[in-house]
C-alpha cells in the first residue's frame, strides 16, 4: 500500500461546498413545495373537546387542514415504540397527531398545508382549538409519588424498572458488600434537563410521482433506511417504491436518531394525496417543545470501601425522566446503568432504575446518551471516596483501574446492545499518567496555594470514562470501480458533520490503492445502499469503515484476478499503486483500474473505446469458460458487512482548572485537558474536531445549559435568548494527548470518537469547583447564582469569609 | 399586498415582489434562491443568517426585505472570487477544519470577512469578541479561532 492516507489528518473533501454556499440542507430543497405547519398544544397535559377550523378556511393559500380524524388507519395508529425491551412493562408512544389527548406543551394537533409557511401559520393561528385543562405531572420525583397520571393505564407513571446486579468475586451482594465494608458514604446527585440543539432543526420534503407510484422522501435524520422502511409501513407503500435521503444535516447529535417523527409520516402522506410536493422545516421554538431532551436524573448513591479507597460495594438508585412517551425504549437509562462503572473494577454492583412518565417533551439519546449521567455518578463517588480518606483523588481512581492484562475484561452486565459488557482492550493507568502529566497535577498544590495568597480560588478536577462504542447489529459498504476508473462508494447510514466523506474515502483509496481524488462517498441515501442502522452510538467509523474496507479488500481481490488474467501473472505477484495494477518487480507491466473494470464487464455493445476492449469480438475471453465464470458478477463491484460481536470500548480522562471568583461566584475554565484513546486514527484532525465540539457540549451542560419547566409544564426558556448554549468566549482552548490502544475486534482496529468529548465534562468541572470551593457539588449545571447559594447554605464557610 | 424591491446581492441586481413581513433571510433564500444563508433561530441569536448589508454583518432573520430596498447585500455565495477561487476567510476555514456540519458555517464567514477587513491583525481577545455573537454547535469554536488568525496571515501573505 503506497498511498498512505489511513491515520493522515487530509483535509476535509465536504467543506468547498459547505464554505461556498453549495450544501444542500433540507430546507435549501424543494423550492416550489406546498409548506406544512403545526397547531401544537400550549397546554401540558389537556382533553381536546373541540377542533374548530372554520375561521382558518378563508387564508389565502391554504390547501388542507388535516387532523387525527382525517388519518388513515395505519396512520391513526400511535407511532412505534421503536426499541422494545422486556423492562418497559408500559411502553407508549404518541399519534402522529393528537387524537384526544395531549400529554406535552408542543404536541402536534393539527397539521396545515398552505402556498408558504407565513399563510400556513396564518391558518394555524385562526384555528381554534378547545381543550379541557387537565392538572400535569412535571418533575421526577413528584411524578414518580404523584397520583395524577401522565397515561390513565401506566400506574404510578413507572415506564419501566429494571434492576441489574453483579456479585462480587467472593460472591456477596452489593448491599452486603456496602454493610460489611470498612468505610460507607451515601448521597444524592441530581442533573438536569437538556438537549442536541443543532442549529439546523428537523425537516422532511416529500415528493410523490403518481405516474410511477414513487415517493421520494428527505428528511433531516440520523437514519434514513429506518425512515424508509417506517414510511413503507405507516403508508403501506411496497419499500422498492419509496427513497429515503438525508441530505447535508445540520448537525444531529441524537435527536435525529428518533423516527419516525410525526411529521416524516405527515408530510409525505399529504404529498400524495395532494398530489403536490410538500415540505416542513422545524423552527426554533418548535425544535424545544417538539423534538426531544435528555440528561434529566436523579441518582442515590451507597458505596462500600476499604482504607485504600477500593470499591467493595456501589448501590445505585436511578429516577430516569423519560418525557411524556418512549419511542426510543429505555436506551438512555440502560447506558446509565451500564456504563457506570466506567475503567474502574467494582465489588459488587446493583443499579436499580425506574423510568418515570412526566407531562414533558419526550427523553431520547443525545450525544453521551446517558454516560454524562453515569460518569458524573461514578466520578462524584471516587471525589468522595479520596475526600473522605484525605486521599489523592487520582490515588482513588488508580487503586479501582482494570489493568492493562485484564482484558478482555467482563463487568458481568447487558450492555445496551443486549451483549455482554465486554471491555476489549485499553490502558487506564498509562492514560491517567499522561493526563497528570499534561495538566500538571501533582505541581497544582502549589499553584493553588500562589493563587489563594493572591486571594484568588482555583481549583482542579478530574473525571475518567468508558465508552462502549461502534454497537451493532451491522453496517454495510458498496464499492465500484467503473471504467472511467473512478471509485464509488457508498454506505447506509448518514452524515451529520463528522467529516464521513472524507475518513470513508480515505479508507478505501489506503484499501484499494486508488488516488483520494477519484474516491467519491454516498452516505444516507438508500437510492444507493438499503441496508444499514443509523449513525449513534458512536459507531459510524467503527461499523461503515471497516463494512468499507472489507468490501474494498473484496474488489481488490477481483481486480487483481482480471488483472493476473490479462497481464499473464499470478494474482499473488501483483499490487495496486496509484489506480494500476502492477506486476511486483516489472514496473513496464501494469494495467489501470479502469481497464480493469472494462473487462470485468463482458460486452455486446460497445458504448466507448474503452468499451470496446471487452465486446465479444475483441478476443479477450476464453473458448473453454462462459464470459461471467460461474459464482461471478459483471463489474468490478463489491458489497460487504461488518457485523461485530459486540461493542468496542474507547476511554479517556479529561482534567482542569477553574477559578471561582470569591464575590460574583463567576465560574471560569482556566485550563482543559484531554486524554484520548479512540484507538487507531483514521484522520486525527476529524477526531480533534470531535472532542473539541464534544467538550464544549459538555462545557453547556456543566455549566449553562438547562430546560425549565414551571409546574404548569410550560417550558419557560425555550429560545436561544433563554437557554443558554455557550459562544466561542465561554469555551475553553482544550488541550488534547491522544493514546492509541487498538481494538481487537475489527480489521481496522478502531473505537468510536464522535461522543467522548461531552461524556466526563460535568464530572470533571464539579470536581474542579468542589476543589476551588471546599464545597460538595451534586448537581448540575451549576450557575453563578447555584454556587452563590451553595456558598451561603455551606457550613463551612460564608460568604462573609470573602 | 406585494412590494417590489430591487437588491444588489453578491453584485447582481436583483428584484423580488416580496409582502411587508416577508424577512430579508427568507427572501434571500426562497425568492432569490440563495440557500447559502442559514436559519437556526429566526430570533437573532444563533447568526447563521449573518449577511454583509452595505459591507456591515447584519442578522437577514431580524430584517424585513423591504427596509433594504436599493442596498448592497454580500451573502456566502459572493465571497469567493468571481472566478470560484475560494476567499482567504474559506481557505482559512478548510485548512484549520474550522467547521463541521456546515450549517453556521456561512455566518461565521460573513462576520469574520468583515471583522478582518476592519481589524486584519486582531488578537486573540479580539477574535473572541469578533465572533462572539455566533453559535456553533460542533466545532467548540477551537479550529474557528485558528481559522480566523490563519485567515488574517492569508491575507497578509497576499496583500
Ligand atoms: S437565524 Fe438569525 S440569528 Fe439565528
Ligand atoms: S459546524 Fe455545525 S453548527 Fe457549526
Amino acid at each position: 500500500m503506497t498511498t498512505k492516507l489511513f491515520g493522515e489528518p487530509v483535509r476535509r473533501r465536504e467543506d468547498p461546498r459547505l464554505l461556498t454556499g453549495q450544501g444542500r440542507y433540507l430546507d435549501d430543497l424543494g423550492g416550489d413545495a406546498l409548506a406544512a405547519a403545526f397547531v401544537r398544544s400550549p397546554h401540558a397535559h389537556a382533553r381536546i373537546r373541540d377542533i374548530d377550523v372554520s375561521a382558518a378556511i378563508d387564508v389565502d393559500g391554504l390547501v388542507a387542514i388535516y387532523t387525527w380524524e382525517d388519518l388513515p388507519a395505519l396512520l391513526a395508529q400511535p407511532l412505534p415504540l421503536l426499541i422494545p425491551h422486556p423492562a418497559l412493562t408500559h411502553g407508549r408512544t404518541a399519534h402522529p397527531l393528537a387524537r384526544d389527548l395531549v400529554r406535552h406543551v408542543g404536541e402536534p394537533v393539527v397539521m396545515v398545508v398552505a402556498r408558504d409557511r407565513y399563510l400556513a401559520e396564518d391558518a394555524c393561528a385562526l384555528i381554534r382549538v378547545d381543550y379541557e385543562i387537565l392538572k400535569p405531572v412535571v418533575g421526577v420525583e413528584e411524578a414518580a409519588q404523584s397520583a395524577q397520571l401522565v397515561h390513565g393505564d401506566v400506574p404510578g407513571n413507572v415506564g419501566a424498572h429494571l434492576v441489574q446486579e453483579v456479585p462480587s468475586a467472593a460472591g456477596l451482594g452489593a448491599r452486603e458488600a456496602i454493610e460489611t465494608a470498612p468505610h460507607t458514604l451515601a448521597f444524592r446527585l441530581d442533573i438536569e434537563r437538556s438537549a442536541s440543539m443543532p442549529l439546523e432543526g428537523r425537516g422532511v420534503y416529500a415528493r410523490w410521482d403518481a405516474d410511477d407510484r414513487s415517493l421520494r422522501v428527505y428528511t433531516s435524520t440520523q437514519t434514513s433506511t429506518s425512515v424508509r422502511m417506517a414510511i413503507a409501513a405507516k403508508l403501506g407503500l411496497p419499500l422498492p417504491k419509496v427513497e429515503v435521503i438525508a441530505p447535508d444535516v445540520g448537525g444531529g447529535f441524537g435527536v435525529k436518531i428518533v423516527h419516525p417523527w410525526p411529521e416524516e409520516v405527515l408530510v409525505p402522506w399529504a404529498a400524495i394525496l395532494l398530489d403536490r410536493e410538500v415540505k416542513w422545516a422545524e423552527d426554533r421554538r418548535e425544535h424545544f417543545v417538539s423534538s426531544a431532551h435528555e440528561r434529566a436524573q436523579v441518582q442515590s448513591v451507597r458505596v462500600g470501601f476499604d482504607d485504600d479507597g477500593r470499591v467493595l460495594g456501589l448501590e445505585v438508585n436511578i429516577l430516569h425522566d423519560h418525557g411524556a412517551y418512549t419511542p426510543y425504549g429505555i436506551i438512555v437509562p440502560i447506558i446509565t446503568s451500564t456504563q457506570l462503572l466506567g475503567p474502574y473494577k467494582i465489588g459488587a454492583y446493583r443499579v436499580e432504575f425506574s423510568s418515570i412518565y412526566t407531562n414533558t417533551v419526550q427523553v431520547t439519546p443525545y450525544r453521551g446518551a446517558g454516560r454524562p449521567q453515569a460518569v458524573f455518578c461514578m466520578e462524584r463517588t471516587m471525589d468522595h471516596i479520596a475526600a473522605h480518606l484525605g486521599a489523592d483523588r487520582t490515588a482513588v481512581r488508580e487503586v479501582n483501574f482494570i489493568r492493562p492484562d485484564e482484558f478482555p475484561y467482563d463487568q458481568g452486565l447487558i450492555f445496551q446492545d443486549g451483549r455482554p459488557l465486554i471491555y476489549d482492550s485499553g490502558d487506564y493507568p498509562e492514560s491517567l499518567r499522561m493526563l497528570k502529566e499534561l495538566i500538571g497535577w501533582d505541581s497544582f498544590p502549589e499553584a493553588k496555594a500562589q493563587a489563594a495568597a493572591e486571594g484568588r480560588r482555583i481549583g482542579i478536577g478530574i473525571g475518567c470514562y468508558v465508552e462502549g462504542t461502534g454497537v451493532g447489529p451491522y453496517e454495510g459498504g458498496h464499492v465500484q470501480i467503473t471504467s472511467d476508473g473512478r471509485v464509488h462508494v457508498s454506505t447506509g447510514l448518514t452524515s451529520q458533520g463528522q467529516g464521513h466523506e472524507t475518513v470513508f474515502a480515505q479508507i478505501a483509496a489506503a484499501e484499494l490503492g486508488v488516488p483520494l481524488e477519484r474516491v467519491s462517498v454516498v452516505t444516507g441515501d438508500t437510492r444507493r445502499f438499503g441496508y444499514a442502522v443509523g449513525t449513534f452510538a458512536s459507531r459510524a467509523a467503527v461499523m461503515s469503515g471497516n463494512a468499507i474496507a472489507l468490501a474494498c479488500r473484496k474488489v481488490r481481490e477481483k481486480a487483481l484476478r482480471i488483472a493476473a488474467d490479462a497481464l499473464e501473472a499470478a494474482p499473488g505477484d501483483l499490487e495496486i499503486v496509484d489506480g494500476e495494477v502492477r506486476v511486483l518487480g516489472a514496473p513496464g507491466s501494469s494495467i489501470p483500474l479502469a481497464t480493469v473494470a472494462v473487462l470485468s464487464n463482458p460486452l455486446r455493445y460497445a458504448f466507448d473505446e474503452e468499451a470496446a476492449r471487452a465486446t465479444q469480438f475483441a478476443g479477450t475471453s476464453a473458448f473453454d469458460r462462459p464470459p461471467v465464470e460461474e459464482g461471478q458478477e459483471p463489474g468490478l463491484e463489491g458489497r460487504d458487512y461488518y457485523s461485530p460481536l459486540r461493542s468496542t470500548f474507547a476511554s479517556g480522562m479529561h482534567a482542569a482548572i477553574v477559578e471561582t471568583d470569591p464575590l460574583t461566584a463567576e465560574i471560569r475554565i482556566l485550563r482543559y485537558a484531554v486524554v484520548h484513546d479512540c484507538g487507531n486514527l483514521i484522520n486525527p484532525m476529524i477526531v480533534e474536531g470531535q472532542i473539541h465540539g464534544g467538550v464544549a457540549q459538555g462545557v453547556g451542560g456543566a455549566l449553562y445549559e438547562r430546560m425549565v419547566y414551571d409546574e404548569h409544564g410550560q417550558l419557560l426558556n425555550a429560545s436561544f435568548m433563554d437557554f443558554l448554549m455557550p459562544y466561542a468566549t465561554e469555551i475553553p482552548r482544550v488541550e488534547t494527548a491522544h493514546l492509541q490502544t487498538p481494538s481487537p475486534l475489527n480489521p481496522l482496529g478502531i473505537k468510536g470518537a464522535g461522543e467522548a468529548g461531552v461524556i466526563p465534562v460535568s464530572a470533571v468541572i464539579a470536581s474542579a469547583i468542589e476543589d476551588a470551593e471546599g464545597i460538595g457539588i451534586d448537581r448540575m449545571p451549576i450557575s453563578p447564582s447555584d454556587l452563590f447559594d451553595l456558598r451561603r447554605a455551606s457550613t463551612g464557610r460564608s460568604t462573609s469569609e470573602t | 399586498m406585494n412590494i417590489a424591491i430591487t437588491l444588489t446581492v453578491n453584485g447582481v441586481v436583483r428584484q423580488a415582489e416580496v409582502p411587508g413581513r416577508r424577512l430579508l433571510s427568507d427572501c434571500l433564500r426562497h425568492d432569490l434562491g440563495l440557500t447559502g444563508t442559514h436559519v437556526g433561530c429566526e430570533h437573532g441569536v444563533c447568526g447563521c443568517c449573518t449577511v454583509l448589508l452595505d459591507g456591515e454583518p447584519v442578522r437577514s432573520c431580524l430584517t424585513f426585505a423591504v427596509t433594504v430596498d436599493g442596498h448592497d447585500i454580500t451573502t456566502v455565495e459572493g465571497l469567493a472570487a468571481p472566478g470560484g477561487a475560494m476567499s482567504p476567510v474559506q481557505r482559512a476555514f478548510a485548512e484549520c477544519h474550522g467547521l463541521q456540519c456546515g450549517f453556521c458555517t456561512p455566518g461565521f464567514l460573513c462576520t469574520v470577512t468583515a471583522l478582518l477587513r476592519d481589524n486584519p491583525a486582531p488578537s486573540e481577545e479580539e477574535v473572541l469578541e469578533g465572533i462572539s455573537g455566533n453559535l456553533c454547535r460542533c466545532t467548540g469554536y477551537q479550529n474557528i479561532v485558528k481559522s480566523v488568525h490563519r485567515a488574517a496571515e492569508i491575507m497578509a501573505e497576499e496583500s
